[in-house]
């Protein structure tokens, strides 16, 4: 399938569709990592993506990811830039995103340093377990209320 | 030395200079992944492991640049699995073994403290590709301060029995501290050229942490200004380190260039 011509905008909506490979309910877009697209022409794009810590193995996986959703899209050479700078931070994640992290048990990152309630049952009573948890963008929160452990996506 | 320096010399010494930050963090990564599966709690395993999986993310944006720089070809990969015990410049501290999870959190105390202020330092720094690397590295360096400093404080500051490992692990990491402030023509010429503070002008950021923290954590700084070299130029490593690259390199050494 040749595509007569297609926009930046078209490519950030497939992206769109890509899920993070560790929290399926966000868009890769909605986590941040996408930073350009830039269009060549009607077959080939540039995307330029940045890691969020900079040992996250997911970061290959995302780029695979990329790679196999805009070949579907019929996009004949895909290029991947990496970028480090500026360094990526949790500013990036989209309301969106955020939205969905609490929906599916992540409390969503806060300049506070913690999470404001309980994505379980909205209860302010909550406590650190440990500042790390099951991906290097989490830690491990616990609630008094409903005494249920949960992910927090760590502020950077 | 002659004061006048030629782009080849200034070359080679900022590839000194990055081999000596990224073995740095790989040397520590590598130490402390070697709690995974084995820490004394599930929590700390994880905390362990994401704070190695850090370090040894640093430690490939560190040593390809280092690669570039260099222009014979290497890799990240290439610089960490094939390099012998004294092509390593990383600082002796990072290598001695772990001993006990209080030696391996005083040392993670010790070392973040210095990189925090390090790494912001070379944030400003006049070459773009260390500053870009500095910038991503310091956010992940202040987590690992927040946890250190708090684990210190609670072993510290714990029962009579973790306040005297603590003690002991103190007391046997500080004669290593000394080198992470050491200075001599790298340093200089990274100091000339805007790349890098000298490492001793942080000394008094660091001592503030430190002591704070100590006298937090119940626990009395050594006397002894001794302090053991030899590390970060690759003159003298101990006799750890070789121990422990046969263990990390065992498999590119067995076959070459495998990948998966
Ligand atoms: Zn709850």
């Amino acid at each position: 399938m040749a595509l007569a011509s297609i926009s930046e905008a078209q490519v950030w909506d497939w992206l769109e569709d890509v899920p993070d490979p560790e929290i399926p309910v966000i868009s890769v877009v909605d986590l941040g990592v996408v930073r350009a697209v830039n269009v060549m022409d009607s077959n080939a794009v540039e995307v330029t993506v940045t890691p969020t810590y900079s040992g996250c193995p997911a970061m290959a996986v995302i780029s695979m990811d990329i790679e196999t959703a805009l070949a579907k899209q019929g996009i004949k050479k895909i290029s991947l830039k990496t970028q480090i700078a500026p360094a990526w931070t949790t500013d990036w994640l989209s309301e969106k995103g955020r939205a969905r992290l609490e929906s599916y048990g992540i409390a969503p990152p806060r300049a506070a340093g913690g999470p404001e309630r309980c994505p379980r049952c909205k209860s302010e009573a909550v406590e650190r377990v440990s500042q790390f948890g099951s991906t290097p963008c989490k830690a491990q929160w616990r609630c008094a209320e409903c005494l249920e452990p949960f992910d927090y996506f760590k502020c950077i | 030395m002659a004061g006048t320096s030629n782009p080849t010399q200034i070359d080679g010494q900022l590839f000194e200079f990055l081999l000596r930050q990224g073995d740095n963090v790989l040397v520590l990564g590598h130490r402390t992944s070697e709690w995974c599966g084995v820490a004394p709690a599930l929590e700390e395993d994880i905390a362990l492991t994401n704070t190695a999986l850090d370090l040894i993310g640093q430690t490939q944006l560190w040593l390809g640049y280092a690669g570039e720089v260099e222009g014979k070809g290497r890799s990240a990969n290439d610089l960490a699995f094939l390099r012998d015990v004294y092509d390593f410049r990383n600082v002796l501290m990072l290598e001695v073994p772990n001993e006990d999870f209080g030696r391996t959190l005083m040392r993670q105390f010790l070392f973040d403290a210095f990189q925090v202020p390090w790494l912001t330092a070379l944030c400003a720094s006049s070459n773009q590709n260390v500053a870009d690397i500095a910038a991503k590295s310091v956010k992940e360096a202040i987590y690992h301060l927040d946890r250190s400093t708090e684990t210190v404080i609670a072993l510290g500051d714990g029962t009579e029995e973790s306040n005297a490992r603590m003690q002991s692990a103190l007391d046997y990491l500080w004669p290593y501290v000394g080198e992470l402030f050491g200075e001599d023509d790298v340093d200089k010429a990274m100091h000339e050229a805007g790349v890098a503070p000298m490492p001793a002008t942080l000394r008094g950021d660091w001592e503030t942490t430190v002591n704070s923290t100590l006298s937090q954590a119940c626990l009395t700084l050594p006397d002894s200004k001794f302090a053991h070299s030899g590390g970060r130029t690759g003159f003298r490593h101990t006799e750890h380190l070789g121990h422990m690259l046969a263990t990390m390199q065992t498999l590119q050494r067995s076959y070459p260039g495998a990948a998966w």
